[in-house]
């Protein structure tokens, strides 16, 4: 499962910025059945969280209204450079994590 | 034959009272789960503990017509200074058609900038989307979207 944080390259101290998060999951609803009739069972990422630097920006639960591989974009603010961590965990208890690291430009 | 004709003063009252009529159902539904599923309604309250529901607030910016229920993008933004002192404590997107009517339930960290928040949902079939928003003061807002969608997210294609 792959996921992605987009974020703006490099942005100033107490910049408004816009941070997008990417997630490739199926987000099964529990109603759709396989060609062979079985019940395909309910999967969705039920529980995600942003941080920056040890600080919760985003903390979610999501349900089966949100569509698959869940998008969801936000705005924040940053004053130090530093780590953002993506965690989730799905329905079958997979869990999975996602970095990339911010930069703020000086001048 | 004598036909008794309703008199302009008559006539004008009448044609108030439908008015007020055709408008009430759309000011009491921003307002109160009353007539939607029941899963929905027990949501709702298990949600607001029977609070008071505000108007007003959030903005919600929705296509009027989806092609295809089983993305819809979906823009939120929620009139608040996300300060410390005051902000939007946890937001609820709801979806009272779907089977599931809980979409999305998040909370941001107050960090003093607009709350602006995108994302795609998924709907079963035409319906008016809801964002519920609990400020920290413990206040309820809620407003809804109507939406059109021709193709359900929820009919078994394969």
């Amino acid at each position: 499962m792959g996921a992605r944080i987009l974020i703006p390259p490099s942005p100033k101290a107490g910049d408004v910025i816009d941070v997008r998060i990417l997630i490739q999951h199926p987000m099964e609803t529990g109603f759709r059945h396989e060609l062979s009739g079985s019940v395909v069972p309910k999967n969705v990422l039920r529980e995600l969280r942003l941080d920056f630097n040890g600080l919760v920006l985003l903390d979610a639960e999501l349900g089966t209204g949100t569509a698959a591989n869940p998008f969801i974009q936000f705005q924040t603010k940053l004053f130090e450079s530093g780590w953002f961590n993506l965690r989730w965990v799905d329905d079958m208890g997979v869990q999975g994590s996602e970095r990339v690291q911010c930069f703020l430009r000086t001048s | 034959m004598k036909t008794v004709l309703p008199s302009r003063r008559e006539l004008i009252q009448n044609a108030l009272a439908l008015l007020s009529l055709c408008a009430a159902p759309f000011r009491a539904r921003a307002q109160s789960a009353e007539g939607q599923s029941e899963e929905f309604q027990k949501l709702f309250l298990s949600l607001t503990k029977g609070a008071k529901i505000k108007e007003g607030k959030i903005q919600i910016t929705i296509p009027r017509l989806a092609d295809n229920g089983h993305s819809v993008p979906l823009k939120i933004s929620i009139d608040s200074p996300m300060s410390q002192q005051e902000h939007v404590k946890t937001l609820v997107i709801l979806s009272p058609r779907n089977p599931r009517p809980l979409v999305a339930k998040m909370n941001f960290f107050p960090m003093n900038t607009k709350l602006n928040m995108a994302t795609r949902v998924r709907l079963n079939g035409s319906q008016s989307l809801w964002v519920l928003a609990q400020m920290s003061d413990l206040s309820w807002y809620s407003q809804s979207a109507e939406v059109e969608v021709t193709e359900s997210a929820c009919l078994d294609a394969s």
